[in-house]
């Protein structure tokens, strides 16, 4: 039996129906169907999504909120140009006075497959869901959510991008986007534990916080994995990380695939529960954040069983609580990079500030910082998608500007997506800008750890 | 027909008509939207001031934020000139206030008559600009449809008409109460019905529409903690 019943009384799909109906989501991309995709984009106009499509009157301003029109001009980037197809579904068919206007012959016909393969340019490509937009529009209209509306439609009738399917189907297979699995994450725990001295928890039934991680992280940061054994050992925290249902990354989210998203959501939740946990940490990854502690609920259609802390908020709340102190300071220049989903679309603006002050000397702010910042540009599943790089790479001129007029030394960031492109960003431009995790930053301070002598070359 | 059956027409049937077409098209497209529901969002909320988030979003995009403030569009200032300038217009003028009050019993105080020609200026030249750079501007010359420009111009006939029938109205009227010159008066009552029978269909309806997109973002923001 595929369904059963919430605590609501509302019929919810079990894990096992989330997999099947992600394969098949996956499986679109073998026959990409225009005529799904309509249907999809109609049944994704709800009553807000309604009001918003129809109040824009057209008047441009999101395009110069957006790094991909700025740095290019072309206008077809304008954000909500990117919503053409979807808007063209919902006015043929189920906008207010759509009867009428099909009677008359006014409706506007059908996207048809070679439009939508067009699109599938602007609405993953060029978008990184970051909502720059939505806080540029006069209307208040949230173009990046509606963006993510259109892209269900997209990624169910096989018009997403082949790399996101990819790794979708990866995600389903092995759990990971990249094929990270429990042996290398065990390794790198091995690794870390000799680094730091300390055992790292693993499936631990009844402990308070459940960290899980994403493949960035594990593959290209592990120093985060011992960073959290150190504070979490200074602030006594009881915490442990699942060998099954570890990964994070939810590629779903990026894809636009709500029965993808729950699927490899599901796993999470699961492992929660199995290892009876009260708290899952979200770790350094902005979309993960917004998955699981936003989106979450509303794709299994139940509240969690647990509560979702960013590891940001959780250490600000250590540091607030006098659990996690910190001696000395960074002396550089350091600038926060936001990740848009956690500061912008997320909410988490001063608590980062308030952890790198306590261990710099010399915070910076670029220009728009907070939450007006530019997007690192790979954010959204851009950088996972091959052909945009260039294109990524383009609309990074934006961030480097603000950068560059900060004047600073070195990057911070608590997004490993970010922190990832930033850097092939950086090496792209022949820029000598090192970029931090906060997580690491804090460890490298924490008042029972030696200080380095250069921190720098500590952090890269 | 006579002149004085045009203006008539315009006052009587054609008016009321427009005005249902106008109370009962923007009704249905409110309605009907309101129709598509949405499904309660089970994430936990950082706030739970919605209502407040709704209201603070419908006022805080009235003031563009100051990052977007160097936008290479003229509309976010010129936005404010014609809007203002219309309002002065519509509200201010006091044959249109006297006009309101003819059809609901519902009077204010009008603004003085140099000020509403004084507020011509800007309406017009902000209107102009408007499509000169909609005419123009690459990324709104891809966006505009037929919607833009009939709504443009369902707008701006009633300003020219309507400073055409300056005059006519009837303060100044002819003995016997009729005004003096009907058919400007009547061309100008008809144009402004045009725009009453085209507003709920069209753009123009971000009249009203815009204060619930504001507000459901403003609430959707706010739950989560987001900035505005």
């Amino acid at each position: 039996m595929a369904l059963r019943q919430c605590a609501m009384g509302t019929p919810v799909a079990t894990p096992t129906a989330f997999e099947t109906r992600a394969r098949a989501v996956v499986a679109s991309a073998a026959a990409p169907d225009p005529r799904r995709a309509a249907q999809e984009f109609v049944a994704r106009v709800n009553r807000d999504a309604a009001f918003q499509l129809d109040a824009c009157v057209r008047c441009g301003q999101c395009a110069d909120a957006c790094h991909f029109y700025l740095v290019t001009r072309d206008p077809r980037y304008t954000p909500v140009y990117k919503l053409r197809p979807m808007l063209r579904a919902y006015q043929r068919e189920r906008a207010p006075f759509a009867k009428v206007k099909k009677w008359l012959g006014l409706a506007p016909p059908e996207a048809t497959a070679a439009e939508l393969a067009e699109w599938s340019e602007l609405i993953y490509d060029s978008c990184n869901l970051c909502g720059r937009c939505t806080l540029a529009c006069p209307m208040g209209i949230d173009i990046a959510e509606l963006v993510r509306r259109a892209r269900e439609g997209m990624s169910v009738a096989g018009f997403a991008p082949p790399d996101l399917y990819k790794a979708a189907e990866h995600a389903l297979d092995s759990g990971s986007p990249i094929g990270v699995l429990w042996p290398a994450l065990r390794r790198q725990i091995e690794i870390q534990e000799k680094e730091t001295g300390l055992e790292i928890p693993v499936d631990v039934e009844g402990a308070d916080y459940l960290v899980i991680l994403s493949s960035i992280e594990i593959i290209a940061f592990p120093e985060t994995i011992g960073a959290l054994a150190r504070i979490f050992r200074q602030a006594k925290v009881s915490w442990t990380i699942p060998s099954v249902g570890f990964e994070a990354t939810n590629v779903g989210v990026q894809l636009g695939s709500r029965d993808v998203a729950a699927a490899l959501l599901s796993r999470v939740v699961e492992a929660a529960e199995r290892l009876k946990v009260k708290y899952v940490i979200s770790p350094e990854c902005g979309h993960a954040y917004s998955a699981l502690r936003w989106e979450g609920p509303n794709l299994l259609g139940r509240p969690l069983p647990f509560k979702v802390v960013q590891i940001v908020e959780l250490l600000d709340q250590l540091v607030h609580e006098g659990r996690l102190r910190t001696r000395g300071g960074d002396a550089r220049r350091l600038a926060f990079h936001d990740p848009c989903q956690l500061v912008r679309r997320g909410g988490i603006t001063e608590a980062p500030r308030r952890l790198m002050d306590g261990v710099s000397e010399n915070t910076v702010e670029m220009p728009s910082s907070g939450a007006a910042n530019f997007c690192c540009g790979g954010g959204g599943g851009v950088s996972a998608i091959h052909r945009a790089e260039k294109l990524r790479f383009a609309a990074f001129e934006c961030k480097k500007e603000q950068v560059e007029s900060a004047g600073a030394e070195a990057l911070v960031t608590a997004c490993a997506n970010c922190r990832n492109v930033l850097e092939e960003a950086i090496e792209h431009y022949d820029m000598t800008l090192p970029v931090i995790g906060l997580t690491e930053l804090m460890a490298l301070y924490l008042e029972s750890a030696p200080l380095d002598p250069d921190p720098a070359a500590a952090l890269r | 027909m006579t002149h004085m059956d045009l203006l008539e027409f315009a006052r009587g049937p054609a008016l009321w008509f427009s005005l249902l077409v106008f109370v009962a098209g923007s009704a249905w497209r409110i309605i009907a939207i309101f129709r598509l529901g949405t499904k309660p969002d089970l994430s936990e909320p950082r706030s739970t001031q919605r209502f407040a988030g709704a209201m603070r979003g419908i006022f805080a995009r009235m003031i563009q934020r100051k990052e977007f403030r160097r936008s290479g569009k003229l509309g976010a200032l010129n936005g404010y000139l014609y809007h203002l300038g219309l309002a002065a217009i519509v509200f201010g003028y006091l044959p249109h206030v006297l006009f309101v009050e003819r059809l609901t019993g519902v009077a204010w105080p009008p603004l003085p008559e140099w000020l509403v020609y004084l507020a011509v200026g800007p309406a017009v030249i902000g209107l102009l600009v408007v499509l000169l750079e909609r005419l123009t501007d690459p990324v709104l010359r891809l966006l505009s449809g037929f919607d833009d420009w009939f709504s443009w111009f369902i707008v701006f006939l009633p300003l020219i008409t309507g400073m055409a029938a300056v005059g006519g109205w009837s303060a100044h009227s002819a003995p016997g109460g009729a005004p003096l010159y009907p058919v400007p008066l009547a061309i100008h009552l008809l144009s402004v019905e045009l725009l009453f029978l085209w507003l709920p269909f069209g753009k123009l309806a971000h009249a009203f529409l815009v204060f619930i997109s504001r507000g459901i973002t403003g609430a959707a923001l706010t739950r989560k903690g987001a900035a505005l």
